[in-house]
Formats: C-alpha cells, structure tokens, sequence
C-alpha cells in the first residue's frame, strides 16, 4: 500500500487481542479501512479517540509500535470490465498469475434497493438437471442454498450448474475452499466457456477466517456492477456460508458480544440477509440470482445457520445418494424452490406442474414400497411397478450427470408414465393424456 | 427541518455499529429523535438511554463513515408519525418514509420524503357544529378516502375540552389548508388541519373503553373460523418454522379478511414478499365489496436488508397508523411477518448497550415489550357512539422450529388465538398446514361468543365444532394404533374412526389457496359444510374389511372436495351433494 500525504499514520498500538487491535487515532470514520504493517484493517468500534481495528489477517505478530496507516475511505475496490476472467483473494490482489490492475474504485457493501423498484421474478434459469429444472425451478432474481453434508459433492454440483446455467456473468465467491477446490472451479470453468464469464473472489483454506468477512461483500458489490450498470443477467455463487458465519462469530467473539443460539452472534440472521437480498431483479432487466452451499452438521437443519438461511432464502436445495442407482440427485422430497410458481406452467410447458407432481408423488410411493421390502412384507403389482419406475426416474432424468431442455424431461417422464404405469394411476387431467399419451 | 426546532445539541463521543453515543449540551429526553449531520446530509437517530450528559442513541440507518465531534442536534420530540387522509394505498418504510417518492434504485443514505401527497386536494364535509365541546379524537368532519369516510379528528395529542370555534364549509382542502379552529378552557385559538402527528411508542388512547371481543372475525379460512376462529378486535399469532406457508397464510388474511382497512407489516423478512404484494394486491378486488384490495391497504416495509433500528421501529409505525383507522370507527386489521424480526433487532440493541441478557441473549424485559404491544390491539368504543377495531395477527418464526424459545413464549402469554403451523403437516403438503389440535382459541371459552354465535351462526355451532373436534382427536388416536398393530391388527371400526376423521381434515381443514372458490369460504358454507360432515360422522355404515372402508371414504371425500372447488348451493354444488347422498345411502347401516 502506497502512503499518501494527507493519510494519517500512527506507530502505538494500546491493545492486541487474537483479531482486533486498538489505538489511539483522533478523527477516524466508522468503517475506515487501515493497514497495519500492510495487513489490511477495519474500524470496528470508536470510543473517544480510542479507535478498535478489525485486522483481517490475524494479529500474529504484530508488535506495540507497528505503523499504522489510516486510508480515509471505507471499503473500496476496483470494480468494472477488466474483472473480468479474473481470479482475486479477499483483498483484490489477483491470485491467478496475472498483473494488478487499475480501475475506478467503487464501494463495497453499499445500500439496499428499494423494495418498490424491485421487479418480481419471472426469469427461468435453466440448469439441464431434472431435479432443479423440473421439480425446484429456479428464477432469476431468486437466492438459494445447497444444504449439503460436507461430504457430498455440493462444489461439483455448483459448477455443473454455472457451466450449464444460460447468464452473461458468474461470480464465485469462495470462503475456506481448500486449494484443489480453487483449482477445481478454475480449471473447470475456463475449460467450460473461456475466462470471459467468471470473476472469482477467493479465501482458502491457508488463508485467515476472518479474511473470509470480505469475500461476499465483494462478490456481491462486483455483481450490482454488471446487473445494475451493464444490465447483465449475473448468478452469483456462494461456497460455504457456514464457514463464513463461523467467521463472524469469531469476530464477535472477540469484540466480547453475548452469543446467541449455537454461539452464533445475534445478529446473524441480519447479517445474512444483508448478503442474500442483494439478490434482485431490476427494473431495467439486469439480474443477481445466488446459489450458495451452507455446509450442516449431521445433517442438522436445526442449527442456527441453516435456520437462518432458511428464513431469508427463496427455498433450499438437498443433495442426496440414490442408492437404486448410486448416483447424486437433487431430493425431490426435502429440496423446494418457493419461486417456481412464478414460472412453471407459464414459461414451461403447461403439463409440467402435473408431471412433476406425479412423479414426484410415484417416487414416494416407491420409497414406501422399498420400506415394505426391507421390512420383509409381500410386495403387490403395483409396488414393483412403481420401483421400477422410481429406478428408471432417478437414472435417466434426475441424475445430476444428465443433461435434458426441460421439454425433454417432461417427454421422458411421460414415457415412463406410459412404460410402467396405467393412466389412473397417474392421475393427470385429462387434456394433457390426451395430448402426451401416445397411444 | 427548520433549525430553530432543535432543543439542544452535541457531539458524538462514540460508534459502536449503529449505537453512537453524543455528548449533549442541554436536557435529552428518552427516545427523543436527533439527527447527526453527515457529509450535508442529516441522518435520524433515537435516544434509547441517557448517561449524565451522554444520549445513547440508536441510528436509523449505516453509520459508515461517521467520525467523534460529528454534530448533532435533537429535537425533543419523540418518533411520529403523519396521519391524515391518504395513508391508504402508500407503501411506507419502518420510518414511514413513502417509498415511491424515493428517487433512484437504491436506498440513499439520509434520504427522507413525506408521507402524504400536499398537494391533493379532499372533498371535506363538516360534522361538528360551531359551539361544540370536543375532546381529541372526536369527529370535526370526513372526506372520502377510496370510498372510506376518513374522519378528520380533534388532534389526538390535545389535552382538555375544547370548543369548535370555526368549522370549514364543504369544499376541497389540502391536507395543510385549516379546516376548523378550537379553542381551549383558556380562550387562546387552536387551527386543526387534516393531518396530525403522533408518537409511535405511545398507544393512541382517545376511546371510551375498550369493549371485550364477541363477533367473529371472518377470514374464509376454515380452520381458523371454523375451528379456532379469531374475534374482532383480538389478537392471534402463526409460529412456525420455515417452509411451513406462514407467508401464504398471511396473504390469504390480507386478501379476505372481513376488515375494512388493511395494515401490513413486513417486518425484516424477505423483500420479493413484498414485491409479490405490490404486484398482486393491485390486480385483485376484495371480495366483499368489489374494490381494488390495494385501496383498503397500506404497507409498512422494512424488509430484511433495511437498517435494523427501523425495522423495529416499523411495527410501531404500522399499529399508530391502525389505531387511527380505529379511532374513525373502522373495522382494521393489522398483520406484523415477522415479530421475531422485530424481537431480534431488540436484542441486537440490547447487546450493544451491554445490558445483562435474559434467555436465548434477548433483552430481560422481552416479555413485557411484546404484551404492551399485543394489548394495543382491541375493540374500542368512542364518544359520538362509534365502535372501530385494530385485530392483529403476528407470525413468529421459531429459531429450529422450537415453540420453547423466548418470543413464541413471550407471545404465548398474551395473544388469544395461537394458530400452531406444523412442519408434518407442510411436508404432506396439508396446506394450509395449522394443526387443530395443537391450535387453539380462548375466544371459544368467550360467553360474549358463545351468545353471539348463537345469535348469528347458528343455535348449535359451539357444540357442532366440539363434536367435530373430538372426533378428529379420536382419528388421531387409532391412527396411532394401527401404526403400532398393522392394517389387520385392528377391528374394522377403527379404519373408520380414523378414516372419518380423514374427511375432516381434507374436506374442513385443507383448503386450496390457489382456487377461486375453495380459498374463500363464507361463514354460511362453513356452517353447512360442518354440518353435512358432522352428519356423515354419526352415520354408521356398513362395510367389510379395511381396504373397503379407505375406498369408501376416498370416494367420500373426494366428492365433498368437488363441492368444495363448486359454488355454494349452483347446480354443480348441488349435483354432487346428490351424488354423495347415493354413495353414502348405498352403505348406511339402517
């Protein structure tokens, strides 16, 4: 960081605590960033002139008298075009190799948009995978998390869908993503379409958690620059919100707050919804949808994490193993987008709300018909049947690894109708067997 | 804002998120409202706890940016509210700030606009007479709001009896123009406009008194009126964890509720809900009286990502703006999604002022600040003989889903009617998915009710509910024993027992918000509807093993849900109410 004449510089620190440090500094401002010894800094508490200092990376050591310089500015970064194909840490510096760049520094975390100019969602997003596509649509606009174990393959998952996802720009902003997982997203993306489309803002694992605090603000200020000014459609990715929540209870920790629910700070639910309502649509046609993991333990959906998220978010998504054929789909059961409405039947096919709650209520029959079976009862006709449709639904349409137009996935699900099923068992109007039943 | 209002001023000593502490050079008043003088632009803040010369205040929006010696002024007034014709239709923020006079995309920072439209004029007509003697709230005149008589009070905040001077003939006014001159015990000359302001925190209190709830409170969902049914003026409030389709019930209340006068407020939750009201509520008709459901509706929104002081200013905003409506002699109903959203930026406060936490980090007095609230609520009666209403229905969002958590127990204590949503009912897709049996209404214990009900229902409608009920309960019990004992473990009578009290569940329980018909229900067809399937219930019937008795009800209830989806007593209505007598005269035990 260069020094600047009028910036202010201070070389005694008062107080040194695990991630904060305080000094004294008259005529600071509330949000001010400060580099100390070059680790970047920022004021999260004035009392008098006594001023406490958020260091990002840790204050390991940092000795009484380091330099401590003041920038006047609350957090700023070079926000336009030039991101584009770019890879950057939590500070900005590009970690992909490729020089700095210069541009017109913008403010991160800026204001909120006001609710009366937002326009409803009405945007399909098409991901290719049935269990997104056909049972949990998403809309543009929308926002919504992977519930995931951390063991399931939820990364894979989020770039299968940015690289089939039909938007102008891709954001990814990564907390704690281990080095391979980095690499991982990069690699695949730039062997997707080229490095024109994704901008990625990452922490890694080697990183400080606390760094991690930076990372959505950035994401999401970069995303309002192409939807808001470029009029983009822009999906932003967001993996793992619970490592970044772990880092806000972290830092309240340190500031001596009272935790609330599982050590979390109280004022969680605000501090995610700050993040999650950036996503929008704009009067003038640009767009932010987010698709974000937040990672459970045990599954626990209880946890003031997901639970919170589960109050803010426009529905969640579950991952889970089809053991009948050992692949990853999406649960139809757990999984709901509340946004679908606002498309399905309208921009799609108007059979498709009925499909999709036929087969979805098919495959539930067969996870009791399965049940009887483990449980040594006598299966009838119609339980094998249903099995066997629920084998062939789960391999052929909702396995993640296939990739059907939604006008595909209703015709093969109309066909395993056809193939395993009788009419009134699957119990669709009657003007749509009579166009989609062949005879 | 006019310099010569500010009674005194300071400077900040300290910024600790959006709590600042101020040093101020004169008298503070507790939650008086001050505005901090940044980069030109006055940002509004409250006084929340005084130290000595120090104000602890609360700032109403990003205090980025703000340094110590920062000026500010205070104004010694509490935080008001404008009220006077025009509310209705605006969508305000938690400061009433009408968000449509906003320019820009964006919330700027310091950006304030006035609640009312100045320049429109109102076709006011007198009520009092010169002569009169006045107290505050009584009735100087109306002008028609949308079809409303919006009466235009003595000012809520003047104290004694006061005598109508001057009363403007019927003409056009501004809400600024004077319509009427007072004057007080003392001789000295009051002018009243049609716009007033008042203090949100404050309860408006000029009534009569306040009457005990006896009528019911229609909103056409059954499982409310029918079976845990809300009275006018009472209280109510919806737990429930998410996903479980708080939103969609509330919307539903909103759109048919049988109130005149809608208040809404979105209270930290998500913004494209309310997107979905500015954008639906415009293009459907309240189906009592054929309006535009936008015109008996005005929306407070402070949604999720606004500033967390306003948010919890918002719920105040919104019940000062019922209680005026109330005041006129309306029947009002005021919705709050969420309350927990507003508990949580008490708590947010609380800790930042360092006070020592009660359960779960929320404030001690948690309790207390949410029965004040509830208990604004109520049925009031006024001098010239009007009655008018606030009912309000509050969701609470459970953190996990867990009821034993400090809001939902604090509330528990003071609303009347606990409409429980249950997550198992969501998850089989039950909607709307309030458990009856874990639900309740106090109201149903009301001898007001039981009168009334008699009176305008019908001569056996509390036993006919009771009767329903215990045969739902009754449902539930065997359910539990054919799980344990299998299909064939038990006697045939108890498949119908249970499947019995599945018709009640698809046919008086679940209704289709989606569907025309089946989501509004009158309290006429509820009463027939009740009572065919109370008819159906003490019916013995005939049948052979219990693959018989499901069939038999399958079809049972699927013909009761067409009538459902039919309207009341057409031809079609008609025609499966004959259909479902044949099925039924086919397995009657005689």
């Amino acid at each position: 960081m260069e020094t600047k004449s009028f910036q202010k510089i201070y070389y005694r620190l008062s107080n040194i605590t695990k991630a904060t440090c305080s000094l004294k500094a008259p005529g600071v401002g509330y949000e001010e960033m400060a580099f100390i010894q070059g680790r970047a800094a920022q004021v999260v508490k004035i009392i008098g002139d006594e001023v406490t200092l958020q260091v990002f990376s840790g204050t390991e050591g940092l000795s009484t008298d380091s330099e401590v310089i003041f920038t006047g500015e609350s957090p700023r970064m070079a926000i336009g075009d030039h991101l584009e194909g770019r890879f950057f840490n939590s500070f900005g510096k590009p970690i992909d190799g490729y020089p700095i760049i210069e541009g017109t520094l913008r403010e991160v975390g800026g204001p909120s948009v006001n609710p009366v100019r937002r326009v409803q969602p009405s945007q399909l997003i098409t991901t290719g995978i049935a269990g997104i596509d056909m049972n949990n649509t998403l809309v543009s606009g929308q926002k919504i998390p992977f519930f995931a174990d951390p063991d399931q393959p939820y990364n894979q998952v989020l770039s299968m869908i940015a690289l089939r996802a039909k938007v102008d720009k891709i954001i990814l902003g990564g907390m704690g993503l281990t080095w391979d997982d980095y690499l991982f997203f990069k690699n695949s993306f730039e062997h997707g379409y080229g490095k024109s489309k994704i901008i990625g803002f990452i922490n890694t694992l080697e990183d400080s958690p606390v760094e991690r605090l930076l990372i959505p603000d950035m994401a999401l200020s970069t995303a309002e620059y192409f939807a808001y000014e470029k009029n983009e459609k822009v999906l932003v990715l967001l993996t793992d919100m619970t490592l970044y929540s772990d880092a806000l209870s972290i830092v309240s920790n340190r500031m001596d707050q009272i935790p609330s629910k599982d050590s979390m700070p109280g004022s969680l639910y605000s501090d995610l919804a700050r993040l999650y309502e950036k996503a929008v649509q704009f009067p003038d046609g640009g767009n932010i949808t987010i698709l974000a993991v937040t990672t459970l333990s045990g599954g626990d959906i209880t946890h003031a994490i997901p639970d919170n998220t589960g109050y803010i978010t426009e529905g969640q998504l579950f991952l889970r193993r089809a053991t009948e054929i050992s692949k990853v789909i999406v649960d139809p059961f757990r999984s709901l987008s509340r946004l679908k409405q606002l498309v399905i039947g309208k921009s799609t096919r108007t059979d498709h709300p009925q499909v999709m709650n036929a087969a979805i209520r098919l495959y539930a029959d067969a996870a009791n018909a399965r049940t009887k079976l483990e449980n040594g009862f006598e299966l009838t006709d119609y339980d094998k049947r249903v099995l066997k449709f629920a084998e062939d639904y789960s391999g052929k349409i909702l396995a993640i690894d296939v990739n059907l137009e939604i006008d595909q996935m209703l015709d093969q699900t109309w066909q395993l109708f056809q193939a395993h099923m009788s009419k009134d068992e699957v119990d669709i109007k009657q003007e749509f067997v009579d166009i989609y039943w062949k005879n | 804002m006019n310099n010569n209002l500010y009674t005194c001023t300071g400077e900040i000593t300290a910024i600790i998120a959006n709590m600042v502490i101020v040093k101020a050079n004169g008298p503070i008043r507790q939650n008086e409202i001050c505005f901090y003088s940044h980069n030109d632009k006055d940002i509004m803040g409250e006084v929340i706890r005084t130290d000595g010369n120090y104000a602890y205040t609360q700032v109403f929006e990003s205090t980025r940016g703000f340094k110590v010696g920062m000026k500010t002024n205070f104004t010694g007034n509490m935080l008001e509210v404008y009220l006077g014709p025009g509310l209705l239709t605006k969508n305000f923020d938690g400061l009433q700030n009408d968000l449509d006079k906003m320019e820009g995309v964006f919330l700027e920072r310091g950006a304030r606009t006035y609640p009312l439209d100045v320049d429109k004029k109102w076709t006011f007509k007198p009520v009092a007479q010169p002569g009169d003697q006045v107290l505050a709230g009584d009735w100087l005149g109306e002008v028609d709001e949308l079809g409303f008589p919006h009466k235009i009070m003595v000012p809520f905040k003047l104290e004694g009896t006061f005598r109508v001077v001057e009363i403007a003939r019927a003409n056009d006014y501004c809400i600024n123009d004077t319509i009427a001159t007072l004057s007080n015990e003392a001789g000295e000359n009051i002018k009243v406009t049609m716009v007033q302001t008042w203090p949100v925190r404050v309860p408006v209190k000029s009534y009569l008194e306040k009457l005990r709830p006896s009528k019911l409170f229609e909103t056409g969902i059954r499982v409310i009126d029918t079976q845990n049914p809300i009275l006018e003026g009472g209280t109510g409030f919806i737990p429930g964890p998410f996903g479980s389709g708080k939103t969609v019930l509330q919307h539903a209340l909103a759109r048919q509720a049988a109130a005149e006068i809608v208040i809404i407020a979105a209270c930290g939750e998500r913004a494209n809900e309310v997107v979905e009201i500015f954008t639906e509520f415009p293009e459907l008709d309240d189906p009592r009286t054929g309006k535009n459901l936008m015109e008996r509706t005005c929306i407070v929104a402070n949604t999720s990502n606004m500033p967390v002081a306003a948010r919890e200013a918002s719920v105040y905003t919104a019940m000062t703006i019922a209680e005026y409506y109330r005041a006129m002699g309306l029947r009002t109903l005021l919705l709050a999604d969420s309350t927990s959203r507003w508990a949580q930026a008490l708590r947010e406060m609380s800790n930042r002022l360092e006070e020592l936490p009660g359960p779960d980090a929320y404030p001690m007095d948690l309790s207390a600040i949410i029965s004040n609230y509830y208990s604004r609520a109520g049925q009031t009666v006024h001098r010239n003989g009007s009655k008018g209403s606030v009912t309000f229905i509050g969701t609470v969002s459970p953190a996990g889903g867990n009821l034993l958590e400090p809001v939902t127990e604090a509330t528990k204590k003071v609303a009347r009617c606990f409409f429980a949503l249950s997550q198992d009912r969501a998850d089989s897709k039950r909607y709307p998915a309030i458990d009856p049996i874990d639900s309740y209404s106090k109201y149903l214990e009301y001898p007001e009710f039981t009168e009334y009900s008699k009176e305008h229902i019908g001569e056996n409608w509390l036993e006919d509910i009771e009767f329903n009920r215990d045969a739902l309960i009754q449902g539930r019990e065997v359910y539990e024993q054919i799980n344990i004992l299998g299909d064939d473990g038990v006697p045939v009578d108890y498949h119908v027992t249970f499947w019995k009290s599945e018709m009640i569940d698809f046919v008086i329980l679940q209704q289709d918000a989606y569907d025309e018909i089946d989501s509004n229900t009158s309290i006429p067809r509820q009463k027939y509807m009740l009572e065919k399937v109370n008819d159906i219930l003490r019916t013995r019937f005939v049948l052979g093993d219990f693959e018989e008795v499901r069939n038999f009800f399958k079809k049972i209830i699927y013909i009761l849900k067409q009538m459902n989806y039919s309207e009341f007593q057409s031809d079609k209505f008609i025609g499966f109410e004959n259909e479902l007598q044949k099925v039924i005269n086919e397995k009657v035990k005689d």
